[in-house]
């Protein structure tokens, strides 16, 4: 009977999310066929790009070089052991393009710029904002949407790389001053196992992510209920949803890559 | 000529609207009257393309706008206007940049004579020297009359208002009364009042219609209405407390005591 109930709330469950997952296609299929359609607010993206991407930058900065020196940190352990310092390089190299840097940069952008899309589009929902733009002839993708897309979709990758730049600086921090590894040295191992597909793998990522975070948040702010409660809510489940997407879209995406790049 | 034939849209078990049937004349004012929550904003957006009901059609020029796209639907919009109850006004942008918004997005008005007619329209709704401030930094009545002056400036040919009276001051209120019959007046706009304000109701309506329990009990012009026969009628526009509106609604919130 217990097992019977609990398949059912899955069943439920999956059906949920089955139909989220539809609904945010739509969203996003609406969102890309109004992408070149005129007038292009020029305007407002560079607005939103300013809040998206220049005021990312001291927390992404914080974020991705501690990460690069507590990266050269652990793997020092280890690496002392077996006499391999300079391979610390690589490593922290390798996991910041390929990984590190694009998912911190995605989170850290959904957390502080995703919520914001949510909670300003959500307030337009529920003081009826939307529904005055609608009269007005004006499409709420067109005009709310796309704008923060473009912004999105331009700065993520620029964040991303940034943040690659800063986690190396941070690993090179330690591995210079704590594990005394020369410049030179660890310069070549920095570079040497870089190929253009990590980088490549790493914008991909970006690019995917930056699509997950803009239409997650707009939908959600787009759907708020109610009153103020509801706009919390929606924007609750925008950086939740958008944090889960982000890691199931990382996880299919290295899977893919690991696959096709056998 | 704007018909609306059958409407039927429920919430739930919220039934809101209920087979309503309503047909409003060019060149008219139409105030539709009844009790705060029986469905009068929701019956505005229904008119205008913003709600899809369960059942039933309203026809523009005898065009189904429920059934119609987004984008037939936007051309029908650029002849109207609408005012919300609660302004609905953008709080990104400046008062200015409110009211001069469909000229800006819809036209090629060039930036000069968009700041003319945005001027214009601010006084004609008592406002001046407020373009550049936002909307947070307005009182509820004037957000209000900013609202008005968004929704009348593209000329539209009608207007549809949302409880215009509710939330500004008497002195005010009797202001946008005559503006609304100006408009009506002058440009022969047709237009569709929302309102449970029955002094203004009197003053603007060409007709009234009363809408309760999700249909429309009676349509008859202002003397008719004032001297209507029917009980639910006389205990709305007289306000009394007692009859039997608030018998019906009573009833219930007595067997919820009960229970
Ligand atoms: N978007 C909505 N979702 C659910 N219920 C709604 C919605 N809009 C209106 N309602 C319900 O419809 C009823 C009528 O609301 P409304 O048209 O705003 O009343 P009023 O006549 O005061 O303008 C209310 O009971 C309200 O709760
Ligand atoms: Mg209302």
């Amino acid at each position: 009977m217990i097992l019977k109930e609990h398949l059912q709330d899955l069943g439920k469950k999956t059906l949920g999310l089955l139909k989220y997952v539809g609904a945010i296609s739509l969203l996003m299929a609406d969102t890309f066929s109004k992408l070149f359609v005129r007038p292009i607010r020029a305007n407002q993206i560079v607005k939103h790009m300013a809040k998206i991407g220049v005021q990312s930058l001291p927390i992404v900065s914080l974020i991705s070089f501690f990460t690069g020196m507590v990266l050269a940190l652990q793997s020092a352990y280890q690496m002392q052991k077996i006499s391999a310092e300079m391979y610390i390089a690589s490593l922290v190299a390798l996991s910041m393009t390929r990984e590190l840097g694009p998912v911190l940069t995605a989170l850290i952008v959904a957390g502080r710029c995703g919520a914001s899309i949510t909670a300003e589009i959500g307030t337009m929902k529920v003081t009826e904002q939307i529904d005055a733009l609608r009269t007005m002839a004006t499409n709420p993708t067109s005009y709310l949407v796309v704008p923060r897309f473009w912004a999105m979709l331009l700065m993520l990758p620029v964040l991303t790389i940034y943040s690659v730049i800063i986690g190396i600086a941070g690993g090179y921090v330690i591995g210079r001053y704590k594990l005394h590894i020369s410049h030179h040295m660890y310069n070549k191992m920095t570079f040497q196992p870089l190929h253009n597909k990590d980088l490549y793998s790493g914008l991909l990522k970006s690019l995917v992510f930056a699509v997950i975070i803009c239409i997650v948040a707009c939908f959600e702010g787009l759907n708020a209920k109610e009153g103020a409660e509801g706009v919390g809510k929606a924007t609750t489940s925008s950086v939740v949803r958008s944090f889960i997407l982000i890691i199931a879209a990382d996880c299919l995406i290295t899977a893919l890559l690991y696959f096709i790049g056998r | 000529m704007i018909e609306i034939i059958n409407l039927s849209k429920s919430f739930g078990d919220n039934k809101v609207l209920d087979d309503l049937n309503l047909t409003i004349n060019d060149g008219e004012t139409t105030v539709i009257i009844g009790r705060s929550g029986c469905g009068k904003s929701v019956l505005l957006k229904h008119i205008m393309g913003l709600m899809r009901p369960d059942s039933g059609q309203v026809l523009i020029n005898g065009k189904n706008v429920c059934a119609m796209e987004e984008k037939d639907l936007n051309k029908i919009r650029l002849k109207f206007g609408m005012l919300f109850q609660g302004a609905a006004l953008f709080d990104s942008l400046s008062i200015g940049e409110n009211v001069g918004f469909m000229l800006l997005e819809h036209t090629n008005t060039p930036q000069q004579v968009i700041e003319k007619r945005v001027k214009e329209c601010l006084a004609l709704v008592g406002l001046k020297n407020i373009e550049h401030l936002k909307p947070g930094e307005l009182s509820g009545g004037m957000k209000k009359r900013v609202g008005l002056a968004r929704a009348i400036c593209m000329r539209p040919e009608v207007v549809l208002y949302d409880e215009p009276t509710t939330g500004v001051d008497p002195i005010m209120g009797d202001a946008i009364n005559d503006l609304i019959m100006e408009l009506h007046d002058k440009l022969q706009v047709t237009a569709i009042a929302v309102t449970h304000d029955m002094k203004s109701a009197y003053k603007i309506a060409t007709r009234i219609a009363m809408l309760y329990d999700g249909k429309i009990i009676v349509k008859g012009t202002p003397k008719e209405i004032e001297s209507s026969k029917d009980p639910v009628v006389r205990q709305f526009v007289t306000g009394a407390a007692i009859g039997p509106i608030t018998e019906a609604a009573g009833m219930k919130d007595m067997i919820g005591k009960v229970n």
